[in-house]
């Protein structure tokens, strides 16, 4: 390497740290042109005051504190509160903020039952409950489950290891525009008396897509 | 804006492509089910994916058809069934 190389590395590298000012310190640095680009749409809205970086740290954080605990909580409660149940199904949204959650985008709960099992799916993207269930799956994402679960369910929640007997009707959601879709499983057997603490641990984020069942006492 | 159906009419999703981004799966595209509810009216998706506002707003309702309905070959149970959202100018009475 040159001397005149190492002078122009060590330039390009003084003049980076000066103009570099990543929105989140925790940032990977960008690799491609579009993530260049989306580093440089995010610094010319905050610098033109559409948006504080202080709003978007908040943001950030209010996305990442979001996980299937949440939906969990939801669930208990529904558990051993009859009223809450009703209040769920009918009014879902009021229900969910009754508990202190905002699910930011209007919700539908559907519930599971012995002669009715659901399922969800976006099959144009990946819309999803995001602040009750957390970040997507990489397999709800996927263009396999996204084409299969609609054509065929079945085979699908088998490889799941959800066996759904012929019987039960299952009732698969496509989530294409503007509602949220969240599942009240079946509560499991050889749980009376529980607390909705303990019964939250039981409910799994799969089992509030729909493709499995709580986990067993 | 008085909706143009009702819980339990069948209604048929219009066989059309625009050439626009819309959020029509092809799939369901010409296919018959009945009205499982409605939602509420929201922006069109035609024109708000290109910076408009989405006016007139169209009702959005859940269509639920049968697994038969949309896959001639369907063979895991005759009961099964898809529910999806579906806006308003995109059905017609079936």
């Amino acid at each position: 390497m040159s001397q005149d190389h190492r002078h122009d590395e060590a330039a390009r590298e003084a003049h980076l740290a000066k103009h570099r000012h990543p929105p989140q310190p925790d940032d990977p640095e960008p690799r491609s042109d579009y993530e260049f680009l989306g580093v440089a749409l995010r610094q010319l809205l905050i610098e033109k005051g559409i948006y504080s970086a202080e709003q978007e740290r908040q943001r950030i954080e209010l996305l990442q504190a979001a996980s299937p605990a949440n939906g969990a909580r939801i669930v208990a409660r529904a558990w051993v509160d009859p009223g809450y149940r009703a209040r769920l199904l009918s009014e879902p949204n009021a229900a969910i903020e009754e508990i202190g959650l905002d699910c930011v985008h209007p919700m539908i709960v559907v519930e599971n039952t012995p002669e009715q099992h659901n399922v969800i799916v976006c099959t144009l993207c990946s819309c999803y409950p995001r602040m009750l269930l957390g970040p997507q799956p990489a397999w709800y994402k996927s263009a396999n489950y996204r084409r299969r679960v609609v054509r065929e369910p079945r085979k699908v929640l088998a490889e799941f290891g959800t066996e759904v007997p012929l019987d039960v009707e299952i009732r698969v959601h496509d989530s294409t525009a503007e509602m949220r879709y969240m599942i009240l499983p079946r509560r499991p057997e050889g749980t009376e008396g529980w607390d909705e603490e303990r019964l939250a641990e039981l409910v799994t984020r799969d089992s509030l897509i729909g493709v499995s069942h709580p986990k067993q006492p | 804006m008085s909706p143009r159906f009702a819980v339990g009419d069948r209604v048929r999703i219009a066989d059309r492509s625009p050439p626009q981004h819309n959020r029509t799966p092809a799939y369901v595209k010409g296919r018959s089910g009945v009205v499982e509810r409605l939602c509420r009216p929201e922006g069109q998706p035609e024109l708000m994916a290109y910076g408009g506002d989405g006016e007139p707003f169209q009702m959005v309702y859940r269509v639920r058809l049968a697994q038969s309905e949309l896959w001639p070959d369907y063979a895991e149970s005759p009961s099964d069934v898809l529910e999806i959202e579906i806006f308003e100018h995109w059905l017609e009475p079936a």
